[in-house]
Order: structure tokens, then C-alpha cells, then sequence
């Protein structure tokens, strides 16, 4: 008797289970390895959002499964987006660090009937691979070509532009000398430097010779980065009036501890900066550095995820939790929302956003550590890097 | 010409950054015949400790620098008592295998009590900020670097060739049971080189910092680098490994300043060529 209740009790709870279903979002991301501080920031935005938004959308519970991709891995980008279609039943593929990694999915979206949220990756062509793609970072030509316009209004004739020898390097290059050819600037040398370089002295003497006003600069962030702001100062080119300019990736707010005195003073254009002043910043600020544990880690890669997460939950509700990426995609498209960056929109025909691009400059607070203080804004930015390409 | 100076000076101070960190290994590989793959992860620890010692207890740059270096070597004593001891003699792949993993737990342990940022060591305020050379500025530290790296080729040179330890050391590696046999306490003559190797990964591991920066995966990241001048110099050879640093120093600044484009395409050009003509280094020596 005992024993056919709680079969009974069994089958109950089973089948009363199935009435509220849980939806599963894959995000694959750098959770270990040399960049698992950008995967950390994946999942503080993420755990930020569902902690101030809860972990249901109407009657579904969300659940988010993660799948560790430590570097670039076009292959293993696949496989893992395959296995989490079809062993976990995931209905959203979001995160992805890496172009190649994002662009290794995209053939899969359709059949597999799943919509994919970048919350990274910069490259422009990403979206154009399949309408079921839709982003929530920022590209390199969106973040480098305000900067272009600060150099003309600061007065700046002559560039040389300074990039590391890869994709997202070659793109920044094109977009800030397309930008600053456009507004009558002249760039009179550009170089680009092997991703292995860790001695960038001759790099500043080449700088220093080419007789430029400015130098364009674009590198990963991390290791690199330091050394480069180093040798920046000392070889003088700061003191003899070169300027440094560049897209926020070189001061992410994780490798500002690190370079210290050396980037005072330093001008970036970035989409999001954790000093934003907004009440929808310091919601998101305070969450997702409890997310994070330390505070100091927190840097741009988690507000792409918490933005992200914004649309995967606007995208459930549009499809009341039934499996239909078309229909999904086509909800979130021209929406618009207040994001801890600032106002930002999806743009219908690229399904990118359309943001505010601000220029900061390297500040020391009063608790002498160093932030991106936010100086002026672009706003509504939509993707030159795509209008470039056709 | 006040280019070829500057692009000289810079090859210099890189030239002679790679030495201090490369040298300890030159002394392990050479001297040892231990192919130590962890080297980087030791210097990489003395890094660490160096960090921790200026940033969270506030110890002055010199202090810093002796806390790492004795720190560094007391982690090594039990590694190289129950790790290392075992390997000595054993079969090169059986020493990759072994420093490999030893590396790999490093950088997982690193990860873990440091975090995944990068780690700075303050300097001082001597070595912090450019010197006026006349014709251009030069970072202080980088000549800090090239003055450590004279000090430790000239002591290390006296060490081996001119002191009883450096002849015992010498007969040990040569023929230990023989050395042994003539009252050489062979172990202990080993776990002293070992710690000196080990202690000067530190020293370059610190001394270096501005240009290779401490985060986890330095241990792996500069690795080839410090191979390539072992065995471009000829393992166990100081004025060896002095030239070959001096050498691909001078062809790697010099490389990126003229054609950046083309990457280390030189620097590995130039080191293939060199083993080609010198299998066993400039000045190594032959079995």
C-alpha cells in the first residue's frame, strides 16, 4: 500500500513538473584558460540579470547551461553548440567571446530552430551569416570610429595607427583611417605588430620617426596591453606630445590596477564604462559585483551578457516558451530599453545595437584607484563596419 | 643614425632581460642535463611573491626582490627532494613529461590564489620614469635589467669556473659516480645548483616583470622563448647564452622596428639557421 502511494506521488510530482517547463539557454564562453576573466564577466551579467529580473519568464523556469571554450576554436565551438542543441535541448544559443567561434554556429541556427544572442563578439560580417543572429556587444569599427572625430576636433593632422596583427586589429585600423581619411585627417603610417610581441620599444621609435601627432593604438586586452602603455611613457612619446588614442579595449577596467599611473590621461571611445552614472548602472554595478566576488574584475564583457539576457527573456515572452527562433528574432527587433550602458536599441535590419559610443579618459578617483571617466558622448551609434563592407 | 642607436639600446636592454631569465635554465638544462620545462613557472612564483611582498605587505623593491628569491627556493627544496630527484638521468621525454605537469599546477594553483589579472611590481621610485641618454629616454629599470644582467653573468661565470663548488659541480655533472667516489657529495652539489637555477628564474622573473608581466600563464607564454635562447646559446655555456640573448635581441628589435609585418619571422629564421650551423649551440660544448 505504502509503496503504490509513492509510486503514485512519484508520478504526480513527474508528470506536475511537465506543466511549467523549464526553458535551457546554452552559453559558450572562455570559463577557464588565459581569458577566463572575460568568461567570468559572461556569467556575473548574467547572474546579475537573474538575480534582479528572477529566474522565470510567466510560468517557465530559465535555466542557463554553460559550455567552457577556453580559446579560439572554431571546431569546438561547433561541437559544443551541437551538443547543447541536441543532448540538452537548449532553445538559445548566447554568449560566445570570439568572431571565429560565433561564425563556426551560425550555419546550425536554422535547422536546429535556435536563435543565437552574441554577447561578445566584434567582428561586423557576424549578423549577415544567418537572421537568426542578434548582438548585444559592441563591433570594433563601432567602437573605433567616434574616436577618429575626437582626433579631428582635438586638432590632431597627422596619425599613425598601431594595431596587433589580427582580425579585430585589422578592422579598428580600417575603421579609424576610413573615418579620419573621410574627415580630412591624414594617417601617415600604419603599422601592424605580431599578437607575440612583448618588447614594443622600436614600435615607439617608429612612432616617434614617423612624425605623427597621435598614435591610433589597438590590442587585446590584457598582457600585451601593459606593456605597451609602458613603453608608451617611457619612451618619451608622452611627454613629446604625441597623443595616445584608442578604443576602450586597451583599459578595461580588470587591467587598470595593473597600469596604474601609466594610463592617466589615456583616451578611449567605448560603449560601457563601470563608472557609467545612471540608476540602471548602479543596480547593475551592485549585482553583478556581488556576481563576480571581486569587485575589480568586473569589466565591459558582462554588460553584453546582462543585456543579453534581456533579450532572451523579452524573446520568451514573445514566444510564450514555445521553440520558434523566427518568431523570437523578429520580437526583439527595434526594441529598445534602458541598459546599465545607456539607452540602446536593436536595429530591425542588422539586428545589432544601436548604442551611444562615449569618449573616456583615464581618471584617478579620490580612493586613488584609476576609472574610465566618461567626458562626452556619441549617441546612437548603429555599425559603420557593415555599411563599409557592402 | 641616432635611430640606429636607439633601435641598439633597446636590443640591448631586451637582450639582456632575456639573460637574467633565461640563464637559470641554461644552468638546469647544461650544467644538470635536466630538460626543465617549469622554469618559467619558478620564475613566474618569484613574481608572485615579489607582488604580494610590495603591494599587500609593503616591502621596499630590494627586499621584495630577496623575500621572492628565498621564497621561490624554499617552495623548490621539496619539489626538487621528491620530484626532481627522480628524474635526474632519466630519459629527456620522462623529464618534459614531468616538468610539464609541474608547470600545468602551477599556473592552476596560480589561477586560483592570484586570480586571472595581471600582477605589477612597483618599482621604486630611481627606476620608475625615463633617463635622458642625450639623444633619447630610456625606461630606468631597462638599465636596472642590464645592469642585473652583467652582475649575474660576471658572478655566475666566477661561481662555476674560478670556485672548489664550481669544480665539484663540474665533476659531478661530468662523471658522478666517479665524483662520488672521490668524496664529491654529488646531492647536495645538485640541490644547490638546483636552488641557484631556480633562484635566478625568480630573479628574472622579477627583474623582467615590466616586459613580460606576471599573470598565470607566463609559465607557458614565454617557454619557447627561453628555449630557443638555451639552446641557440648552447646549454650550460654563460658567455654562450650572453650572445645568444645579445644576438636575438639585436635581430628581434630590430626585426619589428624595420618590418613588423613579417612578426618573428626573423627571429626564428635567424635561430634555425643557427642550430643548423651550430647544433649544439654557439658555444656549447660537445659530449
Amino acid at each position: 500500500m505504502k509503496k503504490s502511494v509513492l509510486a503514485a506521488l512519484a508520478v504526480l510530482a513527474l508528470s506536475s513538473a511537465a506543466f511549467a517547463d523549464t526553458i535551457k539557454v546554452g552559453v559558450v564562453g572562455p570559463f577557464s584558460g588565459p581569458f577566463a576573466i572575460q568568461g567570468k564577466n559572461f556569467k556575473a551579467g548574467i547572474d546579475a540579470y537573474m538575480a534582479l529580473n528572477g529566474s522565470k519568464v510567466g510560468d517557465n523556469d530559465i535555466e542557463i547551461v554553460y559550455r567552457d571554450l577556453p580559446a579560439a576554436d572554431p571546431a569546438q565551438s561547433k561541437a559544443l553548440a551541437q551538443e547543447l542543441v541536441v543532448k540538452e535541448g537548449v532553445q538559445y544559443l548566447a554568449g560566445f567571446y570570439f568572431t571565429p567561434d560565433a561564425m563556426a554556429v551560425t550555419p546550425l541556427l536554422e535547422q536546429a530552430n535556435v536563435p543565437l544572442v552574441v554577447m561578445n563578439a566584434a567582428t561586423s560580417a557576424i549578423v549577415t551569416k544567418s537572421p537568426l543572429v542578434v548582438r548585444t556587444s559592441f563591433t570594433t569599427w563601432q567602437t573605433s570610429a567616434p574616436m577618429a572625430k575626437v582626433a579631428k576636433e582635438r586638432g590632431v593632422k597627422k596619425v599613425i595607427t598601431v594595431v596587433s596583427d589580427y582580425g579585430p586589429g585589422i578592422d579598428s585600423e580600417n575603421a579609424f583611417k576610413t573615418t579620419f581619411t573621410a574627415e580630412g585627417g591624414e594617417v601617415v603610417d600604419s603599422v601592424r605588430m605580431p599578437l607575440s610581441t612583448n618588447d614594443f620599444s622600436p614600435i615607439m621609435q617608429r612612432v616617434k620617426d614617423s612624425g605623427a601627432d597621435a598614435v591610433f593604438a589597438f590590442l587585446p586586452s590584457g598582457p600585451t596591453t601593459l606593456g605597451f602603455v609602458k613603453a608608451y611613457n617611457e619612451n618619451g612619446l608622452a611627454k613629446a606630445g604625441v597623443q595616445f588614442l584608442a578604443p576602450g579595449d586597451l583599459t578595461q577596467e580588470s587591467d587598470l590596477p595593473a597600469l596604474g599611473q601609466a594610463a592617466e590621461g589615456l583616451l578611449t571611445t567605448f560603449h560601457y564604462a563601470v563608472s557609467h552614472d545612471s540608476a540602471e548602472n548602479k543596480k547593475f554595478v551592485e549585482a553583478a559585483h556581488k556576481a563576480i566576488g571581486n569587485p575589480a574584475e568586473l569589466s565591459f564583457p558582462s554588460v553584453g551578457a546582462y543585456d543579453g539576457m534581456h533579450v532572451i527573456y523579452k524573446m520568451i515572452e514573445a514566444t510564450g516558451g514555445k521553440q520558434d527562433a523566427q518568431k523570437a528574432v523578429d520580437a526583439v527587433k527595434g526594441l529598445a530599453w534602458e541598459s546599465p550602458r545607456g539607452p540602446v536599441s536593436i536595429d530591425p535590419e542588422t539586428r545589432h545595437m544601436t548604442q551611444n559610443i562615449y569618449l573616456r579618459e583615464v581618471a584617478k578617483a579620490a580612493d586613488g584607484t584609476y576609472y574610465n571617466k566618461e567626458i562626452a558622448t556619441f549617441e546612437k551609434q548603429g555599425d559603420p563596419g557593415l555599411a563599409a563592407a557592402k | 643614425m641616432q635611430t640606429v642607436f636607439s633601435v641598439g639600446i633597446d636590443a640591448l636592454a631586451y637582450g639582456m632581460v632575456l639573460f637574467v631569465i633565461s640563464i637559470g635554465l641554461s644552468v638546469t638544462m647544461g650544467l644538470m642535463r635536466v630538460v626543465n620545462l617549469a622554469h618559467g613557472a619558478f620564475a613566474m612564483i618569484g613574481g608572485y611573491i615579489a607582488s604580494y611582498a610590495t603591494q599587500t605587505l609593503g616591502f621596499g623593491y630590494g627586499v621584495a626582490i630577496l623575500v621572492a628569491v628565498v621564497g621561490t627556493i624554499i617552495i623548490a627544496i621539496p619539489v626538487e627532494r621528491f620530484l626532481y630527484r627522480r628524474i635526474y638521468g632519466a630519459p629527456e621525454l620522462t623529464q618534459v613529461l614531468m616538468t610539464i605537469g609541474i608547470t600545468f599546477c602551477v599556473i592552476g594553483i596560480a589561477n586560483y590564489v592570484f586570480g586571472p589579472t595581471l600582477k605589477t611590481i612597483p618599482l621604486p621610485e630611481a627606476l620608475r620614469g625615463p633617463v635622458d641618454l642625450g639623444f633619447r629616454s630610456i625606461a630606468a629599470h631597462k638599465l636596472f635589467a642590464i645592469a642585473c644582467g652583467v652582475a649575474v653573468a660576471g658572478a655566475l661565470w666566477f661561481l662555476i669556473e674560478k670556485t672548489s663548488f664550481g669544480v665539484k659541480l663540474r665533476a659531478s655533472v661530468d662523471n658522478a659516480a666517479m665524483a662520488a667516489s672521490l668524496g664529491v657529495r654529488t646531492k647536495i652539489v645538485y640541490a644547490v645548483s638546483f636552488a641557484v637555477a631556480v633562484g635566478l628564474a625568480a630573479f628574472g622573473g622579477i627583474v623582467g616583470a615590466e616586459l613580460l608581466p606576471i599573470e598565470p600563464y607566463y609559465a607557458l607564454r614565454y617557454m619557447v622563448t627561453f628555449l630557443v635562447v638555451v639552446s641557440v646559446g648552447g646549454a650550460g655555456s654563460i658567455p654562450g647564452a650572453l650572445l645568444a640573448c645579445l644576438l636575438l635581441g639585436a635581430i628581434d628589435t630590430s626585426g619589428r622596428y624595420l618590418l613588423p609585418e613579417y612578426g618573428e619571422f626573423f627571429f626564428y629564421l635567424a635561430v634555425i639557421a643557427i642550430v643548423c650551423v651550430f647544433p649544439r649551440g654557439l658555444l656549447g660544448r660537445s659530449k
